[in-house]
């Protein structure tokens, strides 16, 4: 899988669900009017940038709090194609993962990144590029490649039913 | 080699004969847990799945609690259909009056035992570590995941061993205890870890200050954190499950990924300042902070233990005029306890709101929204930036004592100022 897009930058560390997306808007279930709140406790104007495909650049701790899936979720019917960052949080990884958004650490490669960078990136291998500086990260594993190329968890759990999993 | 508890528990679970931080894993679930929120994406998600039953009507609970009383028409027309959804699976619903807030009651109800596995659709489903169960956090889709199969992905954790040692001051609780700790890794310093809590200093609290403990384990990034089981664990689940379990705990030899000391003859009660649980000081570093609203409740410290401390300083005392306060029982359990020994008469009588049990305010949902300016202590585990209303509020995690006096005080005090060194 290979994906190319324009940079987003947040260039802060540990920001967390709530800023990304404020309780008060959970009880919205349509992924495209989440999208109209995506980080309206952070910068709003951030959805201003959001035009054609964007990767999305951060810091350290990415996502770390809440659970709320309607972040992940806003981010891919906002047109963010893929998230790297310096480290994420483990349940905001994962639930990127679970939603077909590619997400990968390389702290290299987000240090060189500054808005409406050109990046390319490889999922299967970890092969970023940056403005043509080539990165290399450690590759996500075998399964999240998997679902990834599923486009997350549910259209793999409907294609692979009654079958093998991991 | 040994293993360490983490690591019986996620072998326990999987078809795996070994396992070692990094691997990749499926790992079986004894109990699936959605709340308000992640249940109707869930219920979405089973569609897209293909899925028309879950896999185990038994394993599944749901429990009202975010959204619940219905803040707005939107919230209602979500629970209405989330009850249907489990009428129709034929799963557990703790409707409005008779559960509370999900991670209370999945312990109170007896779902919760040592060395089981639990996922639910909230991040502080590390609670159940309390009882010695891997509980973890994770989102709607995974959720439906596991109602679908039965299972989930997990890479195993590493884990890191708290030693808690030492004999606590006075106003000093579980609370803190874990603030400590946040304060002292970080709050990215357990990703992709296990906690466990040991030493003295663990196993003298009991099961209400170990919820607050493991509860705020995610705070730090941590997948789960987990008390061993012991006697105290033997001793809150008599008569209270009839599933089966036994204790379990890291061998001698386990290799684990780090210990960290924490002595408590020295600690103080501490208070978490805005907007991060890892900004901690000692509460005399944060006297005098004008204080608009105390919030004592929620999945962390909504227990009796924490009542009974609020109403030690409450009792006799008015909330601060310019102040005010909220206190949220945790469950229908604990507020008719508290009903039952005089407790919510002392609050009503000293000015402060009482409320059903529900998550509202705590992440900014509902009933009890801050504004613009307005500052809260709050006995909840988050502080972000405008998590508990307008983004240019300021919310301060502390202890019970120390929101109670607060609400007394009309600023953060230390508590023994209000009540005396004697009270605690």
């Amino acid at each position: 899988m290979r994906i190319e897009g324009r940079a987003v930058v947040i260039d802060q560390d540990d920001v967390d669900t709530d800023v990304m997306y404020p309780g008060r808007f959970l009880g919205i279930l349509d992924d495209g009017e989440m999208a109209t709140h995506l980080f309206e406790g952070l910068d709003p104007t951030l959805r201003d940038q959001l035009v054609g495909d964007t990767i999305l650049v951060a810091g350290s701790n990415f996502g770390t709090g809440s659970s709320r899936e309607n972040v992940p979720a806003a981010m891919r019917a906002a047109g963010i194609r893929c998230v790297i960052a310096k480290s994420f949080a483990r349940i905001f990884h994962r639930n990127c993962i679970n939603l077909g958004v590619p997400a990968i650490s390389c702290p290299e490669a987000v240090a060189a990144a500054r808005p409406g960078s050109r990046i390319q990136v490889e999922i299967e291998t970890g092969a970023i590029d940056v403005d043509g500086r080539m990165f290399r990260t450690t590759a996500l594993p075998p399964f999240m490649v998997e679902l990834l190329n599923a486009g997350g968890l549910s259209p793999w759990i409907r294609s692979t039913r009654n079958g093998r999993l991991g | 080699m040994g293993r360490t508890l983490a690591e019986k528990i996620l072998l326990a679970h999987s078809d795996a004969e070994e396992i070692a931080p990094g691997d990749f894993v499926m790992v079986n679930v004894d109990v699936v847990m959605a709340n308000d929120l992640g249940g109707p994406h869930a219920a979405r998600e089973l569609v897209t799945m293909g899925v028309d039953r879950v896999f185990d009507p038994s394993k599944i609970v749901v429990v009202a609690d975010h959204l619940m009383p219905a803040k707005d028409i939107q919230a209602a027309e979500l629970l209405k259909a989330l009850k249907a959804w489990c009428d129709r699976q034929g799963v557990t619903y703790y409707d409005q009056g008779r559960g509370g807030i999900e991670h209370t009651v999945l312990i109170e109800e007896g779902w919760v035992v040592p060395g089981s596995m639990i996922v639910g659709a909230d991040s502080h489903s590390c609670t159940y570590g309390a009882l010695g169960a891997f509980g973890t956090g994770m989102g709607a889709t995974d959720i439906a995941g596991a109602m679908a199969l039965g299972r989930f992905w997990q890479i195993v954790p590493g884990t890191i061993v708290v030693e808690f040692t030492g004999a606590r001051n006075a106003f000093v609780t579980g609370k803190d205890m874990i603030l400590a700790l946040i304060a002292e890794i970080g709050v990215a310093g357990a990703t992709n870890m296990a906690l466990e809590f040991g030493g003295d200093g663990a196993r003298a609290l009991g099961i209400d200050e170990r919820m607050a403990v493991s509860n705020m384990a995610v705070e730090a990034g941590a997948d789960t954190g987990i008390f061993p089981a012991d006697e105290v664990t033997a001793a809150y689940l008599e008569g209270r499950t009839d599933r089966p379990w036994a204790a379990v705990s890291t061998d001698d030899d386990a290799d684990v990924a780090g210990r960290v000391p924490i002595d408590l003859s020295g600690l103080p009660p501490l208070v978490a300042l805005p907007h991060s649980p890892g900004n901690v000081v000692p509460v005399s570093d944060a006297v005098g902070r004008k204080i608009d609203q105390v919030y004592i409740g929620n999945c962390a410290n909504g227990t009796m233990t924490d009542l009974r401390q609020a109403a030690a300083v409450l009792a006799g005392r008015r909330v601060h005029r310019d102040c005010r306060a909220i206190i949220v029982p945790a469950s229908q359990r604990i507020y008719r306890q508290a009903l039952a020994e005089g407790l919510l008469d002392i609050f009503v009588e000293a000015g402060c709101v009482v409320m059903t049990p529900t998550c509202g305010a705590c992440l900014g949902g509902h009933s009890g929204i801050i504004a613009a300016g307005e500052s809260a202590v709050t006995t909840t585990n988050r502080n972000f930036k405008g998590r508990m209303g307008s983004s240019e509020s300021f919310v301060h995690l502390a202890n019970a004592w120390v929101a109670a006096a607060a609400a007394v005080a009309g600023e953060i005090v230390h508590p023994a100022d209000v009540v005396g060194r004697a009270a605690a």
